[in-house]
């Protein structure tokens, strides 16, 4: 925090920009972390996808697939840009490859929104699906169609969004992570991307407390496990 | 050799009656929460018939169990690959429509309808979503349909029958029926643990009791797809799927699981099998028309004194090797060989055993006299005039082998007409004992499954063994410690979300 130390320390009330930009993050990674691993802990059994799907069937398809696909393509995005932003900036630096790249993320953003409607649709339209909806669900899904909606917004009206996440984000998202914050490039983006990034805090924020935790317990060792499982209280051993 | 010890089962179909009481026994116990209204770790069939959930045995729309694939084992349905395409959508998951939607009566209407000329109803509410339903189906819903053209004609089982006796059986003069209880099968080579993309579900070591670990269940819903049996059900309240745990705490104290203890025509036994772990997948794979064999062959015996020392030497008690040597389960399925595995096509190696049904012959009329259509000296009917044609037992119980079925009813017909010979009288001993050689039997064993069949006592139906799993977790933990700390142990509210 020494930039903000430096610039906000001697007088008068924290400017809105640190406020939401460098103390929110800073307070939502807390959250994030102490209570994904408290719940983890303490209310294991509450760890699942709550799947609906035993209750209807057809609709399921149509959103669930289309949402996680397009979600988890967009995610990667999102995480190159973090993770390799120079390597972004080169692949954009050829207009072809800059169409690709912005002309895909457009299409999984649609993809997404399409799943997400469909899923919404479906919750609130089937007795059965309702029935097991819970408040927490009701928010989530509205939080995840406004940042669905407003990242669309994003990629259509402030081009070009690889280009300029990789240059002026990722530094803000490292400048974080390094705990030497610097949200000053931040102030300067339109209220749009603010609000993109603000959706993002909520939705960590939130996301311990809501089904989304099952994203944290993705059964990937399936893949490598044995088919069969055998537990045993006490395995004797065979040299006795 | 790898031996380990396997609580197994046999149920005697001929001594079913069809009272449900196994099925309410275990509903009571195990299955009466929400989101497990519609669950039956235990129900009983009317076959022929559709079963429960509808056509469960139509594997062409469930994808239930194990295929053979390039030499080596597969899930019909969600397999490793696959797991990362249809962990968003199962296409193979059976709805709740394929079983039924639970309901009850809007009881307060008796008393709160207003005073007038008719009597209240209480119309009935769905459990689910507690509007008003229209009941569509429910369990058992084909309750003693044999011979109906909607549930007994739609039996999977009938696929490989002759369209002329498929006609045949909704002949009012055929009508013919039987009862297949069905609880999980406790298999050696289970799908539903080997689909589980969490490894929730787990095989114990000790006895092979197939169980989920509820709190590793993330509602993947894999395992409700892989079960050919459609024996592990997800719990739409919890998001979370369970199964028959063959009343395991029952077990471990020595008593019979509820719906064995409960059953009404004693037609359940209970014991251990000896086998050997490492041939499994070597057993699972053997073309169609070995498999029956194969399990068999998989079985030790537990005499042996080389198994014994094998066991001996993996660890096994003293007592559990005791207690395999007196299973009634061993001397149905591996001595007298009457006792045969449902489906096993499905590649899972199902653990629990049916003894065939004998079931009544066609009659015929003739000068107003009933004549039941059998060569009179032979008083108990041949199974080849059978109602029900042979090939839709051997759908079900040896992979279309109608030989093994004969085999099974030779030998049950030869029980009955030895004693009937022995008893009654009115059957020639000689009769009798041809009726024994054409069965490849004994007199001896004839009594001794006739006295297994028709005079056990609860102890030798039940012949449960102390396995020890309280001793192993002394080498861990104090007993009492363990119960000061967590008593019972799963002490949160199985509710949903946080």
């Amino acid at each position: 925090m020494y930039s903000l130390l430096q610039t906000a320390a001697p007088a008068g009330p924290l400017p809105i920009n640190d406020l939401l930009f460098v103390v929110v993050p800073y307070v939502v990674l807390a959250v994030f972390f102490s209570m994904t691993i408290w719940r983890y802990v303490k209310e294991k059994f509450s760890y699942s996808s709550y799947s609906s799907q035993f209750l209807e069937n057809q609709h399921q398809f149509w959103g669930s697939v289309p949402w996680h696909y397009g979600i988890l393509a967009l995610v990667a995005g999102h995480l190159i840009g973090f993770l390799v932003p120079r390597g972004v900036l080169w692949w954009n630096s050829v207009p072809a490859r800059l169409y690709i790249i912005e002309g895909a993320a457009l299409i999984f953003g649609i993809i997404t929104l399409i799943g997400l409607i469909n899923l919404i649709v479906r919750r609130a339209s089937n007795p059965r699906v309702r029935a097991v909806t819970s408040k927490m669900d009701v928010v989530v899904l509205v939080l995840l169609l406004l940042q669905v909606i407003g990242g669309l917004w994003v990629a259509l009206t402030a081009r070009w969004g690889s280009s300029w996440f990789a240059a002026v984000l990722a530094p803000y998202l490292w400048s974080l992570f390094t705990f030497q914050p610097d949200a000053s490039a931040v102030a300067q983006l339109p209220w749009s991307i603010k609000l993109h990034i603000l959706g993002a805090y909520a939705i960590f924020a939130l996301f311990p407390f809501t089904r989304l935790v099952h994203v944290l317990v993705v059964p990937n060792h399936y893949l490598w496990r044995r088919f069969q499982v055998v537990m045993w209280n006490k395995r004797a051993s065979k040299a006795e | 050799m790898n031996v380990r010890a396997q609580v197994s089962m046999v149920f005697h179909l001929d001594k079913c009656i069809g009272c449900h009481t196994c099925s309410i026994a275990c509903k009571n116990i195990w299955t009466d929460r929400k989101g497990t209204e519609y669950m039956w770790f235990n129900n009983v069939e009317t076959k022929p018939g559709t079963g429960y959930p509808t056509q469960w045995e139509d594997q062409s729309k469930y994808r239930g169990g194990w295929e053979v694939k390039g030499g080596r084992l597969r899930l019909k349905s969600t397999g490793k690959g696959r797991i990362i395409t249809n962990i968003f959508h199962n296409p193979h998951l059976p709805t709740m429509d394929d079983y039924y939607e639970p309901w009850t009566y809007k009881y307060e209407d008796l008393f709160n309808a207003p005073a007038g000329t008719d009597q209240p109803t209480a119309l009935p509410i769905s459990k689910v979503t507690g509007e008003y339903i229209d009941i569509e189906s429910g369990p058992n819903w084909d309750d003693d349909l044999g011979g109906s053209n909607i549930y007994a004609a739609n039996d999977p089982n009938l696929k490989d029958v002759s369209e002329e006796q498929r006609q045949q059986l909704q002949a009012v003069e055929r009508l013919v029926f039987f009862y297949f209880p069905r609880i999980c099968n406790h298999c050696l080579n289970p799908a539903c643990v080997a689909s589980c993309p969490s490894g929730a579900l787990y095989k114990r070591g000790e006895d092979g009791i197939v169980l989920i670990n509820q709190k590793r269940c993330r509602a993947w819903r894999s395992c409700v797809a892989a079960c050919p049996y459609k024996k592990t059900y997800y719990n739409w309240s919890t998001g979370k799927s369970e199964k028959c745990l063959l009343c395991y705490p029952r077990l471990e104290t020595g008593q019979a699981p509820a719906c064995f203890h409960s059953c009404v025509g004693r037609i359940r036994y209970l014991g251990l099998l000896l086998y050997d772990a490492d041939r499994i997948d070597e057993i699972a794979k053997l073309p169609p028309e070995k498999l029956v064999e194969g399990q068999r062959d998989l079985i030790l015996d537990p005499n042996d004194p080389n198994v014994i020392a094998a066991a001996r030497k993996a660890g096994m008690p003293e007592q559990v090797i005791e207690f395999a040597q007196r299973s009634p389960v061993y001397q149905f399925v591996k001595v007298w060989k009457i006792a045969l595995p449902p489906h096993i096509e499905y590649r899972t190696l199902p653990m629990l055993y049916y003894v065939p049904p004998l079931l009544p012959v066609l009659g015929s009329t003739a000068n107003q006299v009933y004549e039941n259509g059998v060569d009179a000296k032979a008083i108990f009917h041949a199974f080849d005039q059978q109602r029900v044609p042979m090939g839709y037992l051997a759908s079900l119980f040896s992979v279309g082998d109608e030989a093994k079925i004969q085999y099974v009813l030779r030998k049950l017909v030869a029980v009955r007409t030895f004693k009937r010979a022995e008893t009654v009288g009115d059957i020639p001993m000689a009769v009798a004992l041809e009726a024994l050689k054409l069965a490849d039997t004994t007199e001896a064993e004839v009594e001794d499954i006739y006295r297994m069949t028709s005079l056990p006592t609860f102890a030798q139906r039940f012949v449960i063994p102390p396995m020890h799993r309280e001793e192993a977790i002394e080498a861990f933990k104090d007993p009492q410690d363990h119960k000061r700390e967590v008593g019972f142990g799963f002490t949160a509210s199985p509710k949903r979300g946080l």
